[in-house]
């Protein structure tokens, strides 16, 4: 098996364009969550503050790419254009049948979907739907669209499990790399802000609807005062290479993917159980080859909810004791859906290459259920060499990707 | 609406569609070539001239024909004066 390494990262996020500024915001205990005034249009929708990408642009794409992207795609490519940039691969790499592209979506457009449907419902006639509609409403939009833009040649996946993908797509990108498929992956997730997406969560009451008037103030991993989730958007791409290629080139390498798992609970498609959790969390150790000792940084999933948090907690407290610094970076971000288990491991290299790791936004009084790991509250300025970051979907899908610092 | 009224209009359709600047709307320019346009692009072409004049192009045969924006200046002009009530929704 091949090493898998990391040698370029792009982020769009509620912070905006660049990874530059998602380091600063989080460094910084920004919040990206804000009121949404339309959302208080929309009959029965409690929440109305989400995480918004601010402006972006999208005129850097040619229109000829641009035409068939709804946000979600927009957002996938200025991300890769900023991690192809670092990693610094030329057009000959990107389309020599080498790189292959593993990124995905919780779904298609829904906003192109809401306008396809607007029309088509409008006397059941598809007579003024335009033909780029449907290549935003694919479930492989985000994949597609990317590797129409940069000419990828290689193997193109969607692989979609809900708020896991971000984290899917990095490791299947990284196996396939390992048994070499492929000599590089881009890979990650994105997705884009709609109230179907809020309402989703409204409606399985996993939503935080408290804090509509302090929205900065939620959501609250961990916390006592927890309500939910707070629905975000954006994309995080990585490029991921096997260690022989980036070396021949001489790439600057910025982590190493030791390990990954890939595990369903099926005892609940919406419920976490902290069992499973801690299972999944172990097989990414076992496929590292390290024990629990060895990981000095979690960079938890947890996204607010009250079962949600309580189930991770208990599992990285089972697993790890009180030893490794916890934290979740959705206080400050919002959950970014199937953009956020990339974002928040690029987050947690760049922390690692800092040397610091930010603190949980929003975590005042720890939760009596949320007890026995190490959460931190202020930054911590230590170096950590090797990191878990968990991502967990409705459907019960655990992801976990054990990451080490080069050099180390 | 007038025949220099209806290039226009489509002229401005079309650069705004497309993204394209209306010095580049020659009647010579070739939509593949000169305006980087394809079939896909076509079909949209279709709906936003169909709304814009309120005719339809859709199963229109000579509309395949069409190469140059000359072409479809004339197509719109022919489509124009055949149905005379047809009137822009702009």
């Amino acid at each position: 098996m091949k090493r898998v390494v990391i040698t370029g990262m792009g982020a769009v996020s509620p912070f905006g364009t660049g990874t530059d500024s998602l380091m600063k915001s989080l460094s910084a205990g920004d919040s990206g969550i804000r009121s949404m005034d339309d959302f208080a249009q929309i009959t029965g929708l409690k929440p109305t503050i989400a995480g918004k990408v601010p402006d972006y642009n999208a005129k850097s794409i040619p229109r000829k790419f641009r035409r068939t992207m709804s946000p979600m795609s927009i957002f996938a490519t200025l991300a890769a254009q900023e991690a192809i940039s670092q990693a610094g691969l030329n057009k000959d790499i990107l389309s020599g049948g080498t790189t292959g592209l593993s990124v995905s979506s919780t779904v298609g457009s829904v906003q192109a979907l809401q306008s396809f449907f607007t029309t088509f419902l409008n006397g059941f006639s598809i007579e003024e739907i335009k033909a780029t509609e449907f290549f935003k409403i694919m479930n492989h939009s985000c994949a597609a669209n990317l590797a129409q833009c940069f000419e990828i040649t290689g193997r193109v996946m969607a692989p979609s499990a809900a708020c896991s993908t971000g984290c899917q797509t990095i490791g299947l990108a990284a196996e396939a790399i390992a048994i070499g498929k492929q000599d590089i992956m881009l890979c990650g997730g994105a997705d884009e802000l709609h109230p179907l997406t809020v309402g989703t969560f409204d409606i399985i009451q996993a939503a935080s609807t408290g804090y509509n008037k302090q929205p900065t103030s939620t959501p609250r991993p961990f916390d006592r005062d927890r309500d939910g989730i707070v629905c975000a958007e954006g994309a995080g791409i990585l490029v991921l290479e096997s260690l022989d290629s980036a070396q021949e080139r001489g790439a600057d390498i910025l982590a190493e993917i030791i390990g990954f798992s890939s595990t369903a609970d099926p005892s609940n498609l919406a419920s976490p159980s902290s069992a499973a959790i801690a299972r999944c969390m172990q097989l990414a150790l076992d496929d590292a080859g390290i024990p629990p000792e060895a990981v000095q940084y979690v960079n938890a999933h947890a996204t607010g909810t009250k079962l949600g948090d309580a189930a991770e907690n208990s599992a990285i407290a089972s697993l790890f004791g009180s030893k490794p610094l916890v934290s979740s970076l959705k206080g400050h971000l919002g959950h970014t859906m199937a953009a956020s288990g990339a974002l928040e491991t690029i987050a947690t290299v760049l922390m690692m290459n800092n040397g610091l790791v930010v603190p949980t936004r929003n975590l005042i009084n720890i939760a009596p259920d949320c007890m026995g790991s190490r959460h931190i509250r202020q930054i911590e300025r230590q170096p950590v060499s090797m990191a878990l970051k968990n991502s967990f979907a409705l459907g019960g899908i655990n992801t976990s990707i054990i990451l080490r610092r080069d050099n180390d | 609406m007038t025949d220099l009224e209806a290039i226009q209009l489509t002229n401005e359709l079309l650069a705004e569609e497309f993204e394209l600047e209306l010095d580049q709307m020659k009647p010579e320019a070739l939509f593949k070539e000169d305006l980087e346009l394809d079939s896909l692009d076509a079909v949209d072409m279709v709906i936003v001239l169909e709304q814009a004049f309120n005719f339809k192009i859709k199963k229109d045969e000579a509309f395949k024909k069409i190469r140059s924006l000359g072409n479809l200046h004339d197509f719109v002009l022919d489509k124009k004066n055949e149905h005379p009530t047809a009137v822009s929704n702009t």
